[in-house]
């Protein structure tokens, strides 16, 4: 067990190492030449990029690159978006929104979810089961951007419930902060729920048609303890990695709804360093390490939490 | 073991085996089902997915027909400030006004504003005013001079915040046209010019005060319109019904530039210009978006382009992710290792981050779309790939395959003749759920402005949900009817592609 996951964080790392590589030498291959401007001072910028090491070979960059950012952790400075800021400083500020933003989705997703996958898988085939299969086949299929037009025109606009766009400051436990994220929890929770219904469901009713189900039904007990003891036990084995693989990934955020809601997380910082005139390098780089390591990791911890669940499953083993 | 004691059959019961004439089986009477055939008889049984077939197949005919039947210059054509007078007009369509469908809207105006609508109405026959909910009250936040009205309009006849008629510089060949074309039908276009020098508004053609409000004369307004000499015969059209005075008739066009270049400054009624230039009353079934284009047209055009898109994405993506699969599924061991190690750090890159550099690196090149076709084909054959090599995995170790290769079969051919063919049905069902999701990952990149497809001759879904997101609250069906094109698309995707693994694969029915 050890053994496989040293392996797979080494091949991990290996993994991490060579997309980053080819991010810095595309996004330096670019050609990046702030442009002139009315009131730029040309030879100050010139000046700063000289000094930053704008104009050494792109090898030599990417030693100066893997020694101070990859090893080091100092990701430089932002040249475009926060001129003359840390890269990193600027990150961690942003990181809690976003962070803020999926733990209360996946608070009120994860466990509505279960629910309403155990209630369809428990009354299979009726017209409840009928009822919730529809509607997950819907909020899977329709992208979160219309729920959050349906939020916002409903719910912000028609019913004044919440204001449109997420409150700006830093008070992220006050009520008004809370209430003023609400439209982008309900947005973004909406997949989750029926993703993770569907699957629960899926899953459970599998798990309820199996024989040591009815070996525990003829022993005698009952159904409401077949089905919590030993049904639900096992059928978390696939829906725990997941919940858990959602988790980590949602940490990325989601770069729409981050920007529909106005939400002062990463999402829209890294769209603004690839979109401006000159791409800002510093936080490119720092944010494609970012989103890099959040897939893999998830990956990672995702295969890795099987074996921990069920200990019957030997990851990695040859049979 | 017993030794079974039968009953002697008795010799006359036997029969010669007849030498002439052959003895056969008995003859299929039915047809033989293939595999495609019981896959489709197992796909025509699940309704769903038949109703979400018919949608796709509706949506496509949609895309395919209305771009062809309906496209014009007004519908593409991005440069024409004209088209902007007809911006965010809501959908109307006619024999449909009964479901809601009538171009009206509830708005909240001013009294100024109020008698504008009021005017245009008089002045043109062209009543915006379908009806008044609420007259001529105060409102606490506003000052007391002011009063309100809540109106129910039609925004047809109002055509926007600027109401129904502009001023418009016409040549004196346009002059003449226009008036021929007043002849010709009967509707009159071109209104009597107004004695304000400083032309603030088209619509104002009473006597104001400062404030903008109308001076009223036994509750009428008072027109103050601009006249001219009974030999100035450059308007020898329509006239309007108060111009009955042939000792002093109306001008109906300020006269500007020189003598020999002349320009005429006509009150012009966007209603009937439209009938005019475009020979149908303006009638959008979906309305107009933010650039007064055709919202159905456009839709329509969109969806086309996003079809195709999808459509190359992943045909091309099933050739290469297909042989690379073959290729992995097949030899297995080292190859298979390198191979996946290579998927791997591929699909490790973020997406955006492709999107982008692709983008920034290959646009110049090969267009938007072919950087866009790129990007989506980098990293998109990667589950098709890996699907594949399920199947070879699954299939190579067959009794088949190991008949084909006793019998000297070469690789290739047991990979592409006998082993492909096998997982064919897996591989249907990938390639047509990646449809969806490319088209749902285009729209969010243009939503999200890191592509940008907005041109004269070309839209996509996407651009439309981008573009319209401003008048969300103002004028909601700019982004309702993408958003519900988008939805209905993805679901009956989804369904389809359900429903066709479900024909295709009966052993994983149910598993989601």
């Amino acid at each position: 067990m050890l053994r496989y996951t040293i392996k797979r964080v080494i091949l991990m790392l290996v993994v991490f190492l060579v997309i980053i590589s080819m991010c810095f030498v595309l996004i330096k291959l670019l050609p990046n030449k702030p442009a002139e401007q009315f009131g730029k001072d040309m030879q100050l910028i010139e000046r700063r990029r000289e000094l930053l090491g704008y104009n050494k070979p792109i090898l030599e960059q990417y030693v100066i690159f893997v020694q101070r950012s990859l090893i080091g952790g100092d990701w430089g400075v932002s040249e475009q978006l926060y001129i003359g800021q840390d890269v990193w400083a600027k990150f961690i500020e942003k990181m809690p929104a976003t962070v803020m933003v999926n733990v209360y989705t996946m608070i009120f997703a994860v466990p509505l979810g279960l629910m309403l996958g155990i209630y369809a898988a428990l009354k299979k085939n009726k017209w409840q089961d009928h009822v919730i299969s529809t509607g997950v086949m819907i909020f899977v299929s329709v992208p979160s951007y219309v729920y959050a037009f349906l939020v916002q025109y409903f719910l912000c606009f028609k019913l004044k419930w919440f204001p449109f766009q997420m409150n700006s400051g830093r008070d992220f436990f006050s009520w008004s902060m809370f209430v003023s994220v609400i439209p982008a929890i309900i947005s973004l929770g909406f997949g989750t729920v029926a993703g993770l219904a569907r699957y629960t469901r899926a899953e459970l009713t599998e798990v309820l048609t199996s024989e040591y189900l009815l070996l525990a039904r003829t022993k005698g007990l009952s159904r409401a303890q077949t089905t919590v003891r030993h049904a639900l036990r096992n059928s978390m084995v696939p829906i725990f990695p997941m919940i858990l693989g959602e988790f980590i990934g949602i940490i990325g955020g989601s770069l729409i709804i981050e920007q529909i809601f106005g939400i002062p997380g990463v999402g829209p910082l890294y769209i603004a360093s690839i979109t401006s005139a000159t791409p800002d390098y510093n936080f490119f780089m720092l944010l494609s390490a970012f989103y890099t390591f959040i897939g893999l990791a998830s990956g990672i911890v995702v295969d890795l939490s099987y074996s921990f669940i069920d200990p019957r499953i030997r990851m990695g083993s040859k049979k | 073991m017993k030794s079974v004691k039968y009953v002697q059959i008795p010799a006359e019961k036997f029969a010669f085996v007849p030498m002439e004439g052959r003895t056969h089986d008995k003859k299929l009477e039915t047809k033989p089902i293939g595999y495609f055939k019981d896959a489709f008889i197992r796909f025509a049984k699940n309704k769903s997915s038949v109703v979400a077939a018919i949608i796709i197949l509706i949506l496509v005919l949609y895309a395919i027909i209305v771009p062809m039947t309906c496209q014009n210059d007004y519908t593409l054509s991005l440069t024409d400030t004209m088209y902007l007078n007809y911006a965010k007009l809501p959908p109307k369509i006619k024999g449909l006004e009964w479901l809601g469908f009538d171009g009206t809207s509830r708005k909240t105006v001013n009294n100024a504003t109020y008698y504008t609508y009021v005017a245009l109405g008089i002045e043109t026959g062209l009543d915006p005013i379908v009806e008044v909910y609420r007259a001529d009250y105060n409102d606490s936040t506003a000052s007391k001079k002011t009063t309100f009205y809540d109106l129910k309009v039609n925004n047809y006849y109002l055509m926007g915040d600027a109401v129904g008629m502009i001023y418009m510089t016409l040549t004196p060949d346009q002059y003449e046209d226009i008036q021929a074309w007043q002849d010709k039908t009967g509707i009159q276009v071109i209104y009597p010019a107004i004695q304000d020098a400083k032309q603030t508004s088209a619509n104002v053609w009473y006597v104001v005060d400062k404030k903008g409000a109308p001076t009223l004369k036994n509750g009428e307004l008072q027109p103050q319109y601009k006249t001219t000499t009974p030999s100035d015969t450059s308007y020898h059209s329509i006239r309007i019904a108060a111009d009955n005075d042939p000792e002093k008739p109306l001008a109906y066009a300020r006269v500007t530039g020189t003598s020999t270049a002349k320009s005429y400054v006509c009150r012009i009624c966007k209603y009937t210009y439209f009938q005019y230039r475009y020979n149908c009353e303006p009638c959008f079934a979906f309305g107009t978006n933010g650039r007064g284009q055709d919202i159905l047209t456009r839709l329509a055009a969109g969806a086309r382009f996003s079809f195709i898109l999808a459509i190359c994405v992943s045909s091309i993506n099933l050739f290469i992710g297909a042989i690379y699969g073959a290729i992995e599924g097949y030899y297995g061991g080292q190859v298979d290792i390198i191979m996946e190690r290579i998927s791997d750090i591929l699909s490790g890159i973020p997406f955006s981050v492709v999107t982008v550099l692709f983008q920034l690196h290959l646009s110049k090149k090969v267009g938007v779309v072919g950087a866009l076709i790129f990007a989506f084909v980098l990293t998109g054959w990667i589950p098709m790939s890996g699907r594949v090599r399920m199947q070879f995995y699954r299939f190579k170790g067959q009794e088949y395959v190991l008949a084909a290769r006793t019998l000297g079969a070469s690789d290739r051919r047991i990979m592409f003749r006998h082993i492909f063919p096998n997982s064919l049905g897996t591989i249907i069902t990938g390639t047509i759920l990646v449809i969806p999701g490319v088209i749902f990952s285009e729209s969010s990149l243009t939503y999200l402005g890191i592509i940008n497809l907005e041109s004269s001759t070309m839209t996509s879904v996407g651009t439309l949900l981008a573009n319209g997101k401003q008048y969300l609250s103002t004028d909601p069906f700019i982004i309702f009817y993408p958003s519900l094109f988008i939805s209905l698309l993805e679901i009956s995707f989804n369904l389809f592609g359900n429903g066709l693994r479900d024909a295709f694969n009966p052993s994983l029915r149910g598993v989601e």
